[in-house]
């Protein structure tokens, strides 16, 4: 498959993740511009069943199956994908830059010394060649990259950079399974443990709507009527800088330039003004709501919708319209 | 005893407004003001406190131009013992990949049982160097550590890292890449008579000639990526308000949500 462009997928639990139908979908696109293959690749553990769903998406699906990669670890699967790299030799390789892509491709691509373009938000094939859109200074501008010379190429895009589309008609791919000569004492990283998020937590970064508290919540205690909304909602909740430094919410929460960059269909921020940190990791969402009590707040700037209100009476009433509109449908 | 290795970089202030310079390809360095990318103060930290507890010695490797020193500077003043500054007018425009070898083969000039490095640097926004410089190196990596528990003895680590919605407690031998999250700890901030210390404190200038590094594999020339132009962000077509009494006004949000937007 020299030549060809190479999706690097993720899945939990046997399951494919969201992340892995965005970049299908971006590697599709790509590799009908430049007229070559698409190939997929997954690894895991007793994960065989996701070579049939992926070969409805890529000409070649490339399972990677191992007792040593049913937990990701970096030692792992970066001795099984730059193998299977080596062997397939494709032109280029896509993946996300979830937590898993950020931490195994940069480590990839210098073993094999290829180039890597991260956590773009968009790429296209511009005169044959690749131009990668990269959000930099806290999303302050965009720069447009092209990918230069004739050799491997990654790129890692970032969740919710695209939208995802079913194939059309079954790619009818032609499925390898492959042990990838993991052995144990190949890892010197184990997992002990995973923890999981408080009760049926939403990713910030793969929700599709986001409720953030600020300043105006006063503390820990204040949250509360933005976590009912966003429960309401079946949101994820965030916060700002000045909450999570308060001590109120933890880091996890923080949506801006040294937190997460969030691109959901609806941001509703109350209680946040709209420090230019803040607005650099929402500013991509589609539609954002404001409630603020300050008319003057930065954040009604960029607001579709605003409410100049005390977010303690605002978020309950919303809260409550929305448990109406929800009860009608 | 512990050799320990910090990677810092200097960056644009992030409260800082951002224009572009008349090339449209790069930003404009007028009235920006350069500090510790933030992800590196908490990188310094958890040096500090491994020194603190295991002893040893605390160096910052940077590479950049002259003004760079200043983020070492910091750093110094914060409590680390020394700096290598690497600078070479060849290094303008080097990629990402470059930078991790460079800063690879400044390390390797040195004992080192540990290397912390901020998860991300908020200019490029690029995250690569920490795992390229572990790769390098031949040694384990952790990115986004959140927590480092350093066993008795030195030669392992107990390393929590964030994934979506969980946490992930790993186990590391050492030497290891460790990068910073933001959680990880509260960075100090440089006391009075540390500004004065670090002014005192050894910073190492070195070249690629020094490193044994062809300068023609670096640089812009050398890079694998070109930036055609940079864009700023469109411009939303905010400012809305939804007027009216509090009830009256929540209630048309909702209304425009559902009907106007679809969002809901």
């Amino acid at each position: 498959m020299a030549g060809e462009v190479l999706v690097l997928c993720e899945q939990a639990d046997g399951k494919l993740k969201v992340i892995s139908n965005e970049i299908l979908t971006k590697g599709r696109e790509i590799s009908t511009a430049l007229g070559a293959g698409l190939s997929a690749v997954i690894a895991g553990s007793g994960i065989e069943p996701l070579g049939q769903e992926l070969s409805n998406w890529a000409g070649k699906v490339f399972v990677l199956d191992s007792l040593q990669l049913a937990s990701y670890t970096t030692d792992g699967y970066t001795k099984a994908l730059a193998n299977l790299i080596t062997a397939q030799q494709p032109k280029l390789v896509l993946c996300g830059a979830s937590s898993q892509g950020r931490d195994l491709i940069p480590r990839v691509a210098a073993k094999l010394k290829g180039a890597l373009a991260s956590n773009c938000s968009d790429l296209r094939v511009e005169n044959g060649g690749l131009v990668a859109t990269r959000p930099v200074y806290g999303e302050k501008t965009y720069a447009q990259v092209a990918l230069k010379g004739e050799g491997l190429q990654f790129v890692s895009i970032r969740p919710k950079a695209v939208v995802p589309i079913e194939p059309e008609a079954p790619a009818g791919g032609q499925v390898f399974k492959i042990d990838p000569n993991v052995a144990p004492e190949d890892l010197r990283t184990s997992v002990v443990e995973t923890i999981k998020g408080a009760g049926g937590m939403i990713e910030l970064t793969e929700a599709d709507i986001i409720v953030s508290g600020g300043r105006g919540t006063k503390g820990d205690e204040g949250f509360k009527c933005v976590e009912d909304l966003a429960r309401e909602l079946n949101a994820a909740v965030g916060a700002s800088r000045s909450v999570v430094d308060a001590g109120w919410k933890a880091h996890s929460f923080q949506v801006g330039q040294t937190g997460k960059v969030v691109s959901p269909q609806l941001y509703v921020a109350a209680g946040i003004s709209g420090a230019i940190q803040h607005l650099a990791g929402m500013r991509t969402s589609r539609v954002i709501v404001a409630i603020n009590k300050d008319p003057e707040a930065p954040i009604f700037k960029l607001a579709d919708y605003g409410i100049v209100a005390d977010l303690f009476q605002a978020c309950p009433l919303l809260t409550e319209e929305i448990r109406k509109l929800k009860a009608q449908q | 005893m512990m050799n320990i290795i910090v990677c810092v970089k200097q960056v644009p202030d992030t409260a800082a407004t951002i224009k572009l310079d008349p090339t449209g390809k790069s930003i404009s360095q007028e009235n920006i003001t350069y500090v510790l990318n933030p992800f590196d103060e908490y990188a310094i930290e958890e040096a500090l406190q491994t020194k603190e507890k295991f002893g040893g010695e605390v160096t910052l490797v940077t590479m950049g131009p002259d003004r760079a020193e200043e983020a070492l500077r910091t750093g110094l003043a914060m409590g680390a013992d020394k700096g290598i500054h690497i600078t070479d007018p060849q290094l303008a425009g080097t990629d990402f990949f470059g930078t991790a070898r460079v800063l690879a083969a400044a390390i390797k000039t040195v004992p080192h049982d540990i290397i912390f490095c901020g998860k991300v640097a908020v200019d490029d926004n690029a995250g690569q160097v920490g795992p390229q410089i572990a790769e390098l190196l031949g040694i384990p990596q952790v990115t986004a550590a959140t927590k480092v528990e350093i066993a008795e003895g030195g030669a392992s680590a107990k390393v929590n890292r964030e994934i979506e919605g969980a946490t992930e407690v790993l186990q590391t031998s050492l030497p290891a890449v460790i990068t910073a999250e933001k959680d990880l700890n509260q960075p100090r901030y440089p006391s009075l008579p540390g500004i004065m210390k670090a002014k005192q404190k050894p910073v190492q200038k070195m070249t690629l000639a020094d490193l044994g590094l062809n300068p023609a594999e670096f640089g812009s020339g050398a890079s694998k990526f070109e930036i055609t132009s940079m864009a700023m962000p469109s411009k939303r077509e905010g400012g809305r308000i939804i007027q009216g009494d509090l009830p009256v006004a929540v209630r048309e949000l909702v209304k425009l949500l559902h009907e106007e937007a679809k969002v809901i």
